[in-house]
C-alpha cells in the first residue's frame, strides 16, 4: 500500500511550496499584526476603530470565503482597474500571491491580537523606565517593549503558526501545487487517494511537530532573565 | 455591483444556510457528546487508556480539516473491503462523509478543551467530595464536570466558531452549504463580489448570533460568582 509509485518527488516539491507559502503568509501576518497591535492600542479613535473593524470581520468569515473573493474578486477588480490606468491587456492573478496574501491577510489578525495581548504584558513602570532616559516613543517600543513583548506573544504567535500551516492546505482548492493538491492529483492517477491523503497527513504532523519543538526552544530561550516560580 | 442576483437566487442561500446549520449543530452535539467521555478517560493514570486518546487527538489537531474530509470522502473507496460491506452506502455520500470528519475533528478539539478544564480544578473541590464519600464517578459528575463546563466555555465557543468556518470546506466535497450556494452563484454569473460578500455576510450573521447566546450562557453560568448585590436589585425590581 505504501509504494508511492514514483509520485514522491511530486509530493515533496508540494511540501516545499506548501512552507514556502507558511513563510511568506506569515511575514505578511506579523506585519499587519504589529500595525494593527499599534493601531488598537494607539490614541487615535479611527484607528482604533479601524483595528476593531478589520479583526472582528476577518474572524467572523471563513478562510475558504476569504481566499475565493480575493482569488475570484481580485481577478475581476484588477481587470476593471488596469484599463484606467492604461493596461489594457487581460491579467491573470496568481494563485501564489492571492493565496499568500489572503493567509496573511486573515492571520494578520489574529497576530494583532497576540501582539496587542504582548504588548499589554509588559509592565508600564519599564516604559516609563525608558522614557525617563530620554529615550523617544520609537526607541522605547524597540528597546523597551518588543524584546519583552515576545515572550508574552510566543505561545499565541506559536498556536497562530501551527493554524496557519493547516489552512495552507486552502489554496489548494484556487490551484495551488500545494502537497495537498500534488497528492489529488497522483490520487486520481493511481487510483490510490487514501495512499496519498495519508502521506500528506503525515507530512503536515511532522510539520507542526518540529514547529512545537522549536517554538519551545525559542520560548525557553527568551524567558532566560525570568526566575521560575 | 449588481445585488439582484442575489435576491433573485436568494433561496440557493437559504438552503446553503440550512445545510451549513444542520452540519455545524450535529456535529457539535455529537462531538460533544464523545469529547466529555474521552476527556474524563484521558485524565487517567492508565497509559493503555489514554495513549490511543492521545494518538486520536493529536492526528486531528495536527492535520488540516480538508485532508480528513479528503482521507474520509476519497480516500476509504481504495478499501475493496469496505465498498463490499453495509458501510459503503454511508462513505458514499458526500453529506455523511463531511458530518463525520466534522465531528471527529471538533471531538478531538474538544477533548482537549475540557480536560485542559478538568485539569484545572481546584484541589480542595476533589478532596472536598472525596471527604463526602463520593465515589469517582459521583465526583466527576457532580463536582468536576460541572465546574470544568463552566471554565471551558470561552475556549469552547471559539471552537463553535471555527467549527462554523471549518464547514465552508463541506462546499468543496460538492455539498451546497453557504459557501457552495456562492460557489454556484459566482460560476453562473461570474460576480464574485456579490456571490462571496453576501456569503461573508451570512457568516458574520452566525457568528454574531453564536457569540450573543454564549454572551447570556457565560453570565448565566457564572451567577454564583456574581456579587450578591445584583441579586437583591433583581429581587427589588
Amino acid at each position: 500500500m505504501f509504494s508511492l509509485h514514483g509520485y514522491g518527488p511530486s509530493i515533496l516539491e508540494g511540501t516545499y511550496l506548501t512552507i514556502a507559502i507558511s513563510l511568506a503568509s506569515l511575514c505578511i501576518s506579523m506585519l499587519l499584526g504589529i500595525m494593527g497591535a499599534m493601531a488598537k492600542l494607539s490614541t487615535s479613535k479611527i484607528l482604533r476603530i479601524g483595528a476593531k473593524t478589520y479583526t472582528t470581520i476577518i474572524r467572523g468569515v471563513p478562510d475558504l470565503v476569504l481566499m475565493l473573493l480575493v482569488f475570484f474578486g481580485g481577478q475581476v477588480f484588477i481587470n476593471q482597474v488596469a484599463p484606467m490606468v492604461g493596461y489594457d491587456e487581460y491579467i491573470d492573478i496568481n494563485p501564489f500571491i492571492a493565496g499568500v496574501s489572503t493567509i496573511g491577510l486573515i492571520f494578520g489578525a489574529y497576530m494583532t491580537e497576540t501582539f496587542r495581548g504582548g504588548i499589554l504584558a509588559v509592565p508600564k513602570g519599564q516604559i516609563e523606565a525608558g522614557q525617563a532616559y530620554g529615550m523617544g516613543r520609537f526607541q522605547v517600543f524597540a528597546r523597551i517593549v518588543v524584546p519583552q513583548m515576545i515572550r508574552h506573544a510566543i505561545p499565541g504567535f506559536g498556536n497562530n503558526w501551527l493554524v496557519m500551516v493547516k489552512t495552507t492546505a486552502l489554496v489548494s482548492i484556487i490551484g495551488l501545487d500545494d502537497m495537498v493538491r500534488k497528492a489529488s492529483l497522483a490520487a486520481g492517477a493511481t487510483r490510490l487517494p487514501f495512499t496519498f491523503y495519508a502521506v500528506v497527513a503525515i507530512n503536515y504532523l511532522i510539520i507542526t511537530s518540529v514547529s512545537v519543538y522549536l517554538l519551545k526552544w525559542l520560548e525557553n530561550r527568551y524567558s532566560v532573565g525570568v526566575i521560575k516560580a | 455591483m449588481d445585488f439582484s442576483i442575489i435576491s433573485g437566487n436568494i433561496d440557493i442561500y437559504l438552503e446553503g444556510l440550512k445545510n451549513t446549520v444542520f452540519l455545524v449543530s450535529i456535529s457539535l452535539v455529537i462531538g460533544l457528546s464523545i469529547a466529555i467521555p474521552l476527556a474524563v478517560l484521558r485524565t487517567s493514570k492508565n497509559i493503555w487508556v489514554t495513549a490511543p486518546i492521545r494518538a486520536f487527538v493529536y492526528f486531528f489537531r495536527g492535520t488540516p480539516l480538508l485532508v480528513q474530509i479528503f482521507i474520509i470522502y476519497y480516500g476509504f473507496g481504495q478499501f475493496e473491503a469496505l465498498k463490499s460491506s453495509f458501510l459503503w452506502p454511508f462513505f458514499k455520500e458526500a453529506y455523511l462523509c463531511a458530518l463525520l470528519a466534522f465531528t471527529l475533528n471538533t471531538a478531538a478539539y474538544t477533548t482537549e478543551i475540557i480536560r485542559g478544564a478538568i485539569v484545572a480544578t481546584p484541589h480542595g473541590e476533589v478532596e472536598a467530595a472525596r471527604a463526602a464519600g463520593m465515589s469517582r464517578m459521583l465526583m466527576f459528575r457532580r463536582i468536576i464536570l460541572p465546574s470544568a463546563f463552566r471554565r471551558a466555555l470561552p475556549a469552547y465557543s471559539n471552537e463553535i466558531i471555527f467549527m462554523l468556518q471549518g464547514s465552508s470546506l463541506a462546499s468543496v466535497i460538492t455539498i451546497i452549504d453557504i459557501t457552495g450556494a456562492a460557489r454556484i452563484i459566482n460560476s453562473r454569473y461570474y460576480s464574485p463580489y456579490e456571490a462571496f460578500l453576501t456569503a461573508a455576510a451570512f457568516y458574520l450573521c452566525l457568528t454574531f448570533s453564536i457569540l450573543w447566546v454564549i454572551k447570556k450562557l457565560e453570565f448565566r453560568w457564572s451567577a454564583h460568582l456574581r456579587p450578591q448585590e445584583t441579586d437583591i436589585a433583581e429581587v427589588r425590581g
